[in-house]
């Protein structure tokens, strides 16, 4: 790595902004990892440990509640994927740019 | 009812020779286009987010997905929803946690990333065996599925198919790089989602899109009949369903050719978009497989021409149809498209596996030309020129290596094959990138340790489960009771990089300690990243 660009990394490194969108980023990142793995292994378990609550029909039908729960899931995987990069490619992406341009 | 066991498929050929044939100009364009290092492993960086996305989904979505899947619901309904769940819900941890700090670290494959502090030698040579060892077992299963299913849909014998195959992936790589390879991935991806839609769309068609209406005519044709509609079999036991739950969410976050496809695109905000459509293709690929193997189950259970009698006569409409069970999405396209819809969906088939092929090949030869060689063996000394040609010829190499394997597991039962690639991915390429990346303790001696504990745990307690030792060995009783390690062999790795880290206090680790702060800048915020300017 060249000198100029170790000096940009120092300057980052003490700005306070940088230090707050690591935070926010982190928190909503690992949030959002959890509470899919929150959501996807309480299928599982729920599959392993009740299974008969799946096999519920929904209103008399054929249809049980496991149908729409399981594409619940799928559903979800996609949303906080969403969630995350509507997020990632405005707030923090122009915090990341606010904060690269006054270091340089 | 053509048979596609016994009839030549022409329709199949044609649509399939079509294929090849457009993909073959592609690679002459690639080629053509195809001048630096950067170009042969990365496309150059100029593939799109939305392009990214879709040749994603083409390199994940596998003729055992689609098959497989759909097989598994009309043999058993509801269980196969459970199962194409897992597949999906690795994407969005590889959004969160590694897409753009991947993309910001590193140039061509993730031992780029995992050595960026930590000493090349040790951590490129761990990073290629755990790729190779992904892509081995994951061309296996590939090749040996590829082979029954190229024989049983166009009848052409299985080493001639397994010939082609090999040879197709070759070409593509060695001449047409990372470019050619994208596009062959998108193109499929389009065909499998176009056919996939067609087939779930006639079949919600027939029931005038009233799917509790399918569901019943389901039910009245199974012979499992309401029970399809609840879970089955696949989740024995809770271990054994949370150990395949972590192999299958944290194992795409370590597949080396998908983690190669986020330096195809220009920047960590281009790699965040890829991921969101990438999850968008696949969960709505199998959302259709579900509809598929439903309609399957009512357009071909009440219809005896798809099934084989048994010796008394009698029809299984599980096991009977005609071969087997993984065919239900074929004959279903016949049922609702004709012949012509058959042949299309045959074709498809196949270049659904010459693309998950491909990816393979080009990580592979990756890992031994960037990683190996020119990083490992032969340190600084290497040209770009010298570095793309040895990766052509390693790409040769992996294609007859592929087609070699893919001969001598012809008769093995190499259904756990993929399981054990996820395995390795997720106890060894993964928690080794994991670490090095948002951990400042993590050093060369504990990555490298806790690496190769995650793959050896991984390889070890696959041989000793139930799959291998007794299925394939033909031993009574297995040395280790479930079939997927990754709840143990992923623990050994964290525990390992974790433990041997902390003990390291050499010179090295304080060295690696103090490069961790530039890492974590750089990684946050893509100041000096390859291919794109620093915001």
């Amino acid at each position: 790595m060249n000198a100029e660009a170790s000096a940009l990394i120092e300057k980052v490194q003490r700005d306070p902004e940088f230090r707050a969108l690591v935070r926010r980023r982190s928190a909503f990142a690992w949030g959002l990892s959890a509470l899919m793995a929150a959501i996807y292994f309480g299928f599982i378990l729920v599959v392993a440990f009740a299974p008969g609550l799946l096999g519920t029909p929904i209103a008399g039908g054929v249809t049980t509640i496991g149908i729409p729960l399981g594409l619940g899931v799928i559903l979800a995987a996609f949303v906080l994927t969403g969630l995350y990069v509507r997020r990632a490619n405005s707030e923090f992406d122009a915090m990341t740019r606010a904060i690269v341009e006054r270091a340089r | 009812m053509p048979n596609p066991a016994q009839t030549l498929n022409v329709e199949a050929i044609v649509m399939f020779l079509a294929f090849v044939a457009a993909t073959l100009v592609i690679t002459k364009w690639a080629a053509s286009r195809t001048r630096s290092a950067a170009d042969f492993y990365a496309a150059g960086g100029s593939i799109t987010g939305f392009q990214n996305g879709l040749a994603i989904a083409g390199d994940y979505m596998s003729a055992a997905s689609f098959l497989g899947i759909s097989g598994l619901v009309f043999s058993s309904g509801f269980d196969g929803l459970i199962y194409s769940v897992g597949w999906l819900v690795g994407w969005p941890i590889v959004l969160f946690l590694i897409a753009e700090r991947l993309r910001n670290l590193g140039r061509y494959t993730f031992a780029d990333v995992a050595a960026f502090r930590l000493e090349a030698r040790p951590i490129r040579t761990l990073s290629a065996v755990g790729t190779l060892a992904v892509v081995a077992f994951y061309l296996i299963a590939q090749m040996v599925g590829a082979g029954k299913l190229i024989e049983l849909l166009f009848g052409l014998p299985y080493l001639y198919a397994e010939i082609l195959v090999g040879a197709l992936m070759v070409t593509y790589v060695a001449f047409g790089g990372m470019v050619a390879t994208t596009w062959v991935q998108i193109i499929k991806a389009c065909l499998l989602l176009g056919g996939a839609t067609f087939m779930a769309a006639m079949v919600l068609v027939h029931f005038s899109f009233s799917t509790e209406a399918m569901f019943r005519a389901a039910t009245e044709v199974h012979p499992g009949g309401i029970s399809i509609m609840a879970p089955g079999k696949l989740v024995a036991d809770p271990i054994s369903a949370v150990s395949l739950g972590l192999a299958l969410m944290f194992g795409t976050a370590g597949l080396p050719h998908i983690l190669m496809r986020f330096f195809t695109v220009r920047d960590a905000r281009a790699a965040r978009k890829s991921v969101f459509f990438a999850t968008g293709f696949i969960g709505y690929f199998y959302i259709l497989t579900f509809i598929i193997g439903f309609g399957a189950i009512t357009l071909l259970m009440s219809d005896p021409a798809y099934f084989k009698a048994g010796a008394d006569g009698v029809i299984d409409k599980v096991g009977g149809l005609l071969g087997g069970s993984n065919m239900a999405a074929v004959h279903l396209a016949n049922a609702v498209g004709g012949s012509l819809f058959l042949g299309f969906i045959s074709a498809v088939a196949f270049a659904t596996i010459l693309a998950v092929v491909a990816g393979l090949t080009l990580a592979g030869a990756s890992a031994v030309s960037h990683d190996l060689y020119a990083n490992v063996f032969a340190k600084d000394r290497v040209s770009e020129h010298t570095e793309v040609r040895l990766s052509k010829i390693a790409a040769v190499a992996i294609g007859v290596v592929a087609i070699l394997l893919g001969y001598v597991f012809e008769k093995q039962n190499v259904a756990f094959m993929v399981g054990l690639a996820f395995a390795v991915a997720a106890s060894c390429n993964f928690p080794v990138l994991l670490m090095s990346v948002f951990w400042r303790e993590t050093t060369t001696r504990g990555a490298l340790i806790g690496g190769f504990l995650g793959l050896a745990s991984a390889v070890g307690m696959v041989i000793l489960s139930p799959a291998v030792w007794v299925k394939t060995f033909g031993f009574p009783a297995a040395l280790f009771p479930y079939d997927n390690p990754a709840l143990f062999s992923m623990s050994a790795a964290f525990l390992g990089i974790y433990l041997f880290s902390k003990l390291d206090r050499s010179a090295r680790a304080g060295r690696e300690r103090a490069a961790f702060e530039a890492q974590f800048v750089r990684s946050e915020t893509g100041i000096g990243a390859v291919g794109a300017s620093a915001h």
